[in-house]
C-alpha cells in the first residue's frame, strides 16, 4: 500500500459518521459573537477614555507646573544694596 | 444614512446565515474527529464550533477578502491544540466527563488527530498545518505518517497491556 492509497483509505474511515447540526447552532454562534463584539467596544472605548484622561491630566499638570520655566537660582544670592 | 447602514447589517447577517449553514457541517465533523466523540452526542465538538464560528462572526468585518472557512478552521485548531492538554486533562479543574474516546480516530493522540484532521480530512497543505501549530514540517510528516499506519494497521490490545502493566506496577 503506498502513500496516496493509504491517505485515501484513512480518508474514507475519517468521512464516514457525519454528526447532525443543531438547529440552534446559527443563534448561538450569534449571541456569543455579539458578545465578543459589544466586549471589544466596550473595550476600546475605555481604552479611549484612559488616553483621553491621562492626555488631559498632564496637560492640565503642565499649564499648573510650568516645567519649561528656568528655575529660580538657589546658589547665587540676590544683589540686594548697592 | 441609517437606512443605509441597517441594509447593510441585514445583508452582513444573511451572508454570515449562509456561511454557517454552508460551513457548519463539515467543520461540526471535523470538531467531532478531533474531540473523538460519538457523532450523537459530542458537546465539546459542539462547544468549539460555536467558539470558532462566534470569533468568525465577530471578525466578519475585518475579513478582507480573506476565507472565512480558513479563518474558523484556524481558530478551532489552534483552540483545540491549546484546550486539549490543560482544559480537559484529568485535572479536578477540568469540566466534566472523563474522556472515553471512541469515534474513527478514538486510539490517536490529540496531536496526532489535529494534525490527520487538517491534512487529511480538510487538506491542507504541510507546510501551513506546521506554519498553524508552529512545528517543523518535517514533523508533521512525521506525526501523519505515524497516525496513518497507526489507523491502518492498529496494535493488537493495547489497552489490556496498559492496564496490565499499572496493575503489576501498583
Amino acid at each position: 500500500m503506498n502513500r496516496p492509497e493509504r491517505e485515501a483509505a484513512v480518508r474514507q474511515l475519517m468521512e464516514r459518521s457525519a454528526p447532525h447540526v443543531p438547529t440552534e447552532l446559527h443563534a448561538d454562534v450569534v449571541r456569543r459573537g455579539g458578545r465578543i463584539l459589544r466586549r471589544r467596544t466596550l473595550a476600546r472605548r475605555l481604552l479611549w477614555l484612559l488616553l483621553l484622561a491621562a492626555t488631559l491630566a498632564f496637560t492640565v499638570w503642565a499649564v499648573v507646573a510650568q516645567p519649561w520655566v528656568e528655575p529660580p537660582s538657589q546658589t547665587t544670592p540676590p544683589l540686594t544694596g548697592w | 444614512m441609517r437606512e443605509r447602514r441597517t441594509a447593510q447589517e441585514a445583508r452582513r447577517a444573511r451572508e454570515f446565515e449562509a456561511f454557517v449553514a454552508g460551513a457548519g457541517g463539515r467543520l461540526l465533523h471535523a470538531a467531532t474527529l478531533l474531540t473523538a466523540e460519538a457523532p450523537a452526542d459530542n458537546p465539546r465538538a459542539r462547544r468549539l464550533l460555536t467558539l470558532a464560528l462566534a470569533h468568525t462572526y465577530a471578525c466578519w468585518d475585518r475579513l478582507h477578502g480573506e476565507d472565512p472557512y480558513n479563518r474558523a478552521r484556524e481558530y478551532l485548531a489552534t483552540r483545540f491544540a491549546h484546550g486539549a492538554w490543560h482544559r480537559y486533562a484529568a485535572l479536578p479543574l477540568g469540566r466534566g466527563r472523563p474522556l472515553t474516546a471512541v469515534g474513527p480516530l478514538a486510539r490517536l493522540t490529540p496531536q496526532e488527530r489535529l494534525v490527520l484532521v487538517l491534512r487529511l480530512y480538510e487538506g491542507v497543505a504541510d507546510e501551513q498545518v506546521a506554519a498553524l501549530l508552529g512545528l517543523p514540517v518535517e514533523r508533521i510528516r512525521t506525526v501523519c505518517d505515524r497516525a496513518t499506519a497507526t489507523l491502518l494497521h492498529p496494535p493488537r490490545g493495547p489497552a489490556p497491556a496498559v492496564h496490565r502493566a499499572k496493575a503489576a506496577a501498583s
